[in-house]
């Protein structure tokens, strides 16, 4: 394909993904660095009001905005470095905290707070994602033909339902004296508060995402079962393997590329976490980095809107994609190169 | 044979499977099936702690509103033919009266008429037949499960949900039809180049995707409120503010949405053999008119699989229209966020659960048409890696 043609192809989609993707990237990094805000002035006031004989006058110090000609309040940027950085990050009061060796203290800087919310959500739910997956995937495998649309149906629903409802939909469940509450009373057979604390509700937040990304998983490994070598299982078998060790040893490392997949895509999936905070309600207990930068972007009572405050946490959170990605794009390399 | 014999699973392995199956798909089903139950209930029977008040509703069959037998069995009869017209009558009749080339465009005429028409029957005709017929039967005309469907109505009606539907389905619109033409034509040609530079796109692609939907719209909230003035001097006086506009954020979801897409639809393009436009290009076409005539006829798995994806990622999304959009133009997943967050009463909680349910049901509707698109769109990115 000649350059021009190819430029012609593709073009309308790099164009759209420069000016949506790449220019808001560019213009977070620099408001990350600056400050827009009103330029004050202080003038005197004096006022008076009517009193007996003569007025009653009191001269006083007022911080007001300056308006330009328009009656317009004049803003002005400025750069600022680091500081936003650091007004995210609260480095003082974090210091403070590790000096203190207090972890509580650490836990209410709104930052620290978010960053180990979302490292912890990540890493657990991983290996519950990838375990559910491959024996829901298993037991599909094992079902009879017949059944098999019907359960793949019911499976794609967690999958496939907006995030904010799904969310809503287990906290309703859970909710006050909802059904599983209720359940779960009746079995510990003890009062539960399952919303007073931070701990429970992250844990229904994970139970909500294993349950949503699960049937993910179990399809693509289902799909990678379909493929398994039906000869070495055979052979393993003559030789003497169990069904553990046909698991372990045949059909585990046919599927190795699908889990790595999956365990990449979750990886930055989970790392995004944001809807479970809106459906569960948590921000007064747990929040996670996106939803820091959303509560930036909200405008306040005000009507402000701290967009380099937003900038910078945005910036803090690919920090740790940036992380993410680097294995995903050296394998992605590698493929690239044995293919040529 | 002596391998499939020793193959075959032991009794106990077999039940445990089973058992391990049924509960998933309790497991998987059971929330939604719950709150659509919910949906259906006065707050006190939907918040009771026992299930069988809840499934039942006795204070919502004392308030007088309920379903008698007649009325179920003549409902799911309605549910039973339309699903039924709709898969074995529906596909023939399209293909035979849409004209050639907009047979997509019959599916979306066929899909209207079908839901206008199961409506007006079983929401117009039933209550009328049932009404009618109610006294004649005797027990089987009375109530024996409180249900309501009030809480529809305020949804829809007094909260004025049905303007948030029409926001979502311009949105949707929108974003399914640029994010397909743009993505295809980029997808062919990704798939047809073999060059250093198509990996390249492909990766920064892969980037690009990864990026929290926080960041950009961080980047764009400034750029958008301020945009009337700096595009005043490129488009005068009438220089609009993109902020609150739909049109910005079908823009901002398609871009979002096109490094999947042109991912997906390439590893679709890569499958179709090379040979067929080649052939065509030795007859003398050029690359648009190979790809035109002989291309887009055999692609439509692939760019239906990927508009479904593309349908979902502006349907569910929450963080780009409760961010980009004004409460004029909202979308339903944020104008339910609103909803519940103003919710005192009980009565409030259940018209969120019922608004909920409505957000669900076009969800359901379409696993049910493309169960097998949508597993095809799950694999295909996995398998071929």
């Amino acid at each position: 394909m000649k350059p021009k043609v190819f430029a012609a192809f593709v073009g309308p989609s790099i164009f759209m993904m420069l000016l949506f993707i790449a220019f808001p990237l560019v213009s977070v990094f620099w408001n990350s660095f600056t400050v827009t805000q009103p330029i004050y002035e202080t003038v005197e006031v004096e006022s008076c009001t009517a009193g007996f004989l003569e007025q009653t006058c009191t001269t006083e110090m007022e911080t007001r905005p300056v308006l330009n000609e328009a009656g317009e309040i004049t803003r002005q940027t400025e750069f600022v470095g680091f500081q936003t950085y650091r007004n995210v990050l609260e480095m003082g009061r974090f210091w403070e905290a590790v000096q203190d060796r207090s972890w509580t203290a650490l836990q209410n800087i709104d930052f620290w707070k978010a960053l180990r919310f979302t490292l912890m959500f990540t890493l657990v739910t991983l290996p519950l994602v990838l375990g559910f997956g491959l024996a829901i995937a298993l037991v599909i495998n094992n079902a009879s033909q017949r059944i098999k649309g019907p359960v793949i149906f019911l499976s794609l629903l967690p999958f496939i339902i907006t995030p904010v409802i799904g969310a809503l939909s287990i906290n309703w469940l859970f909710r006050g004296d909802g059904i599983l509450t209720a359940l779960l009373e009746w079995w510990l057979e003890q009062d539960l508060a399952l919303f007073a604390q931070a701990w429970t509700i992250e844990l229904m937040m994970m139970f909500y995402r294993v349950w949503h990304v699960a049937p993910f998983a179990a399809i693509v490994f289902y799909a990678g079962l379909q493929t398994v070598n039906q000869d070495s299982l055979e052979s393993a078998l003559i030789d003497g393997a169990n069904r553990w060790q046909r698991l372990r040893l045949i059909i585990i490392p046919h599927l190795a590329p699908l889990l790595i997949f999956v365990a990449m895509i979750h990886l930055m999936d989970t790392y995004r976490v944001f809807e479970e905070v809106v459906g569960f309600r948590a921000e007064g207990y747990v929040i996670s980095l996106q939803w820091l930068t959303y509560d930036f972007l909200t405008p306040d009572q005000a009507g402000n809107r701290s967009i380099s405050r937003a900038s910078a946490s945005a910036m803090l959170t690919m920090i740790g994609i940036a992380i993410l990605l680097v294995p995903l794009l050296k394998r992605t390399w590698r493929d690239h190169k044995g293919s040529h | 044979m002596s391998t499939a014999k020793a193959l075959r699973q032991p009794a106990s392995l077999r039940i445990m499977s089973g058992t391990f199956l049924a509960l998933w798909c309790l497991i998987a089903a059971f929330p939604i099936a719950w709150i659509t139950v919910m949906s259906f209930k006065s707050p006190v029977d939907a918040f009771d702690a026992n299930p069988l008040n809840v499934i039942f509703g006795p204070a919502t069959r004392a308030d007088g509103s309920g379903w008698s037998i007649l009325e179920i069995v003549l409902g799911l009869a309605v549910i039973w033919v339309t699903a039924r017209m709709t898969v074995r009558r529906v596909p023939p009749l399209v293909a035979s009266y849409s004209p050639g080339g907009f047979v997509a465009l019959g599916w979306v005429v066929a899909a209207v008429l079908v839901a206008l028409g199961f409506v007006l029957v079983f929401f117009g005709v039933l209550p009328l037949v049932t009404d009618l017929l109610g006294p004649l039967v005797g027990p089987l005309g009375r109530d024996i499960i409180g249900a309501t469907t009030e809480h529809y109505q305020t949804v829809w009606i007094e909260r004025g949900f049905i303007d948030n539907f029409k926001n979502s389905l311009i949105v949707t619109t929108g974003v399914v039809t640029i994010s397909l033409t743009v993505g295809t034509l980029a997808g062919y040609g990704l798939a047809r180049s073999g060059s250093t530079l198509a990996f390249w796109i492909l990766i920064i692609a892969l980037i690009f995707r990864s990026l929290p939907h926080s960041v950009l719209v961080a980047g764009y909230l400034p750029v958008f409120i301020n945009s009337a003035e700096w595009l005043a001097p490129i488009l005068g006086e009438n220089a609009p503010t993109l902020y609150g506009k739909p049109a910005a954020v079908i823009a901002v979801l398609v871009a979002i949405n096109q490094p999947f897409t042109i991912w997906m639809l390439r590893s679709f393009f890569a499958n179709i053999p090379a040979d067929l436009d080649e052939a065509a290009r030795v007859d003398g076409c050029s690359h648009f008119k190979a790809f035109r005539l002989v291309i887009m006829p055999v692609m439509w798995p692939g760019v239906i699989t990927t508009g479904l994806f593309s349908f979902l990622l502006a349907y569910n999304d929450f963080l780009v229209t409760s961010l980009l959009l004004d409460a004029s133009n909202q979308t339903m997943v944020p104008a339910i966020a609103g909803m519940f967050n103003r919710e005192t009463t009980t009565t409030d909680q259940v018209v969120a659960v019922a608004a909920a349910v409505s957000i669900t049901a076009p969800l359901f509707l379409l696993v049910m048409v493309f169960q097998r698109q949508i597993v095809s769109g799950l694999t295909a990115g996995a398998v071929k890696g």
